[in-house]
């Protein structure tokens, strides 16, 4: 019986010729990757165990990113204990504010994620790097001890669900779109315990932004990772951004898989996801009443990139955000921001009437830096819109792409950029 | 491993981490700290009500979302003895058995025992009583390797007692 991607590169981890999904095994780690939130929690874990350091100071990657710049003490001190951690060890990959930004956006700009690695990370959003083919999934922080520790994680390994992509997006249409269309269409456990492999000819139509976004959302459909088969695009990514020497695994033409669905790209149309579930989407010509908004967030693993902040700058061009709306940008990191400072981008952003912050996760969380108040909405391109995620727990979060949040933003209610004047 | 006995609390499908413990409490990882708000934004008098012991059932996907290992720590801390469910969101499951929460996925126990029954679960054999109705379910099981974890009070125990976590039963 043939392998998945996922499972060739979780064998050849292992050690192993040949797995098959169910199977239990132990594998060798390329990265254990933490924020300011899970890794206090694992250093304590860690220090609990009977070792000597960490197993690799060069494959550990330490990020505070969720409550920073800190938010108040408490969240100080994480950050201190974290610090002072990576300082003992010798970590090599820890980022201060300064060098830091949103941990999936920044560890692929630093070239630590390539292709063929496989990777966990004390967040759930660690799937992301299967847009570059490489295995990686979340786990929470006595994993990630274990895996500082000792260089190994042990893993079920999952069975498939094949997402074959068939022609272009519309003008409007991004990978946000695509990942929102598919949860919406399997549900929030439609992949539980499962890889999302994605192929087909229109994995050609979306850039590496987009890819980045759709692996970044696996998890919202329940998946252990999302990934895409490794392509020239992909590989210019690696080249420009990391020195390191990836692998590139391919599916077995006679791979097994649950489940498969082809969708036509060309088809599909900006997509929201309406409180609370990520699954409960509606295509914006499905939205026939008013839903006014408060505020509009576009940043966070999932939409922070340049391509978003570009999409969003063309549709806030010329244009100003609704009277008491409040549009916060966050670009993910520090060479994003600088890009889109750049770019102009930053400008037509506070010419518009919204604001521009340094990267942090904040808001996604309800952490900082744009809580909800009772009862109010908000168009966000980040990427959960459970009960009380941003703030009260009757606040609302409506999921969308940057396109359509700060389209959003400009109308003061949920808009297709499509349709501004 | 022994058996949990206690007084059930029931929830429904999609339970995610950040009701379980939501994120403006994650500046502390203290466990009694994040006890205190166990629950607390989809059930604000789970913490005045549970006792040691009691039980947790939901039904499909319980704890979705975040990797947050606060949600079971805080679950546990709160003196729930076992949490079972229709299905688990796959990093809290993993979470669970790291930190020795004892969880059992069965489908019919979830959907048929009912808040306040009294439910008793023998995670040796799977086997789960409602006490109240007089009926018995069959749960999974657990992989003679999760069994070593969960008796360890965690993996952080287990691996300091075999070195290596290699030993996959």
């Amino acid at each position: 019986m043939g392998m998945t991607m996922t499972q060739k590169i979780l064998a050849a981890h292992a050690g192993l010729d040949h797995v098959e999904a169910g199977q239990l095994i132990e594998a060798d780690l390329d990265l254990v990757l933490g924020n300011d939130i899970t890794s206090p929690v694992a250093i304590h874990e860690m220090e609990k165990m009977k070792v000597n350091g960490v197993f690799d100071k060069d494959k550990i990657a330490l990020v505070p990113d969720h409550f920073v710049p800190n938010k108040d003490i408490k969240s100080a001190e994480h950050c201190k204990c974290v610090r002072e951690f990576a300082r003992k060890n010798e970590i090599t990959n820890y980022f201060e504010v300064g060098q830091m930004g949103i941990e999936h956006a920044l560890l692929p700009e630093q070239g630590l994620t390539v292709a063929g690695d496989v990777i966990i990370g004390a967040d759930s959003h660690t799937c992301t790097y299967g847009a570059l083919g490489a295995f990686s999934t979340g786990v929470g922080s006595t994993d990630m001890a274990a895996g500082m520790a000792t260089g190994k994680a042990w893993f079920k390994v999952p069975s498939a669900i094949k997402f074959n992509l068939t022609g272009k997006p519309s003008e409007w249409v991004s990978g946000k779109d695509v990942i929102l269309h598919i949860i919406g269409m399997i549900g929030v456990d439609g992949a539980l315990y499962k890889s999302m492999e994605f192929v087909g000819d229109s994995i050609k139509n979306l850039s590496m932004d987009d890819r980045f976004t759709i692996a970044n959302m696996a998890i919202e459909a329940g998946g252990k990772n999302g990934i895409f088969p490794v392509d020239e695009l992909a590989i210019a990514y690696m080249k420009e951004h990391s020195t390191r020497t990836y692998k590139v695994y391919e599916a077995d033409a006679d791979a097994v898989y649950d489940e498969e669905y082809t969708i036509d790209l060309s088809t599909l149309r900006p997509t929201i996801a309406f409180p609370h579930l990520p699954e409960n989407t509606k295509t914006i010509d499905e939205i026939t009443e008013d839903i006014k908004i408060d505020q509009v967030v576009i940043g966070s693993c999932t939409n922070g990139r340049l391509d978003d902040l570009r999409i969003a700058a063309k549709v806030l061009q010329g244009r100003h955000v609704a009277e008491g709306m409040r549009c916060i940008v966050i670009p993910a990191t520090q060479k994003i921001y600088l890009q889109a400072m750049e770019e102009g981008l930053l400008k037509t952003f506070i010419e518009a009437g919204a604001i521009v912050s340094t990267p942090t996760c904040g808001p996604c969380l309800g952490g900082y830096m744009g809580i909800l108040a009772e009862g109010e909405r908000c168009v966000s391109t980040t990427n959960r819109n459970f009960v009380g995620r941003m703030g009260h727990v009757s606040s609302e979060i409506y999921l969308a792409s940057p396109a359509v949040a700060a389209a959003s933003a400009v109308a003061g209610k949920i808009f297709c950029p499509c349709k501004l004047s | 491993m022994k058996a949990a006995k206690g007084t059930v609390f029931k929830y429904g499908d999609n339970v995610d981490t950040d009701v379980i413990i939501p994120a403006r409490y994650l500046n502390s990882s203290d466990p009694a700290e994040l006890a205190t708000h166990c629950m607390e934004d989809i059930d604000k008098n789970f913490i005045s009500k549970v006792k040691k012991g009691d039980i947790i059932v939901a039904t499909k996907n319980f704890g979705c979302g975040s990797s947050r290992e606060h949600a079971p720590i805080a679950i546990k801390a709160a003196g729930v003895s076992c949490v079972i469910a229709e299905t688990f969101a796959r990093i809290f499951y993993r979470n669970a058995i790291n930190i020795g929460l004892p969880i059992v996925e069965c489908p019919e126990a979830a959907c048929a025992i009912e808040a306040g029954d009294e439910v008793e679960v023998n995670f040796d054999t799977g086997v789960i009583t409602d006490v109240t109705k007089g009926t018995t379910y069959q749960g999974q099981a657990f992989p003679e390797f999760m069994q070593k974890i969960i008796a360890a009070e965690g993996l952080v125990n287990y691996i300091n007692t075999t070195q290596s976590h290699a030993d996959l039963g």
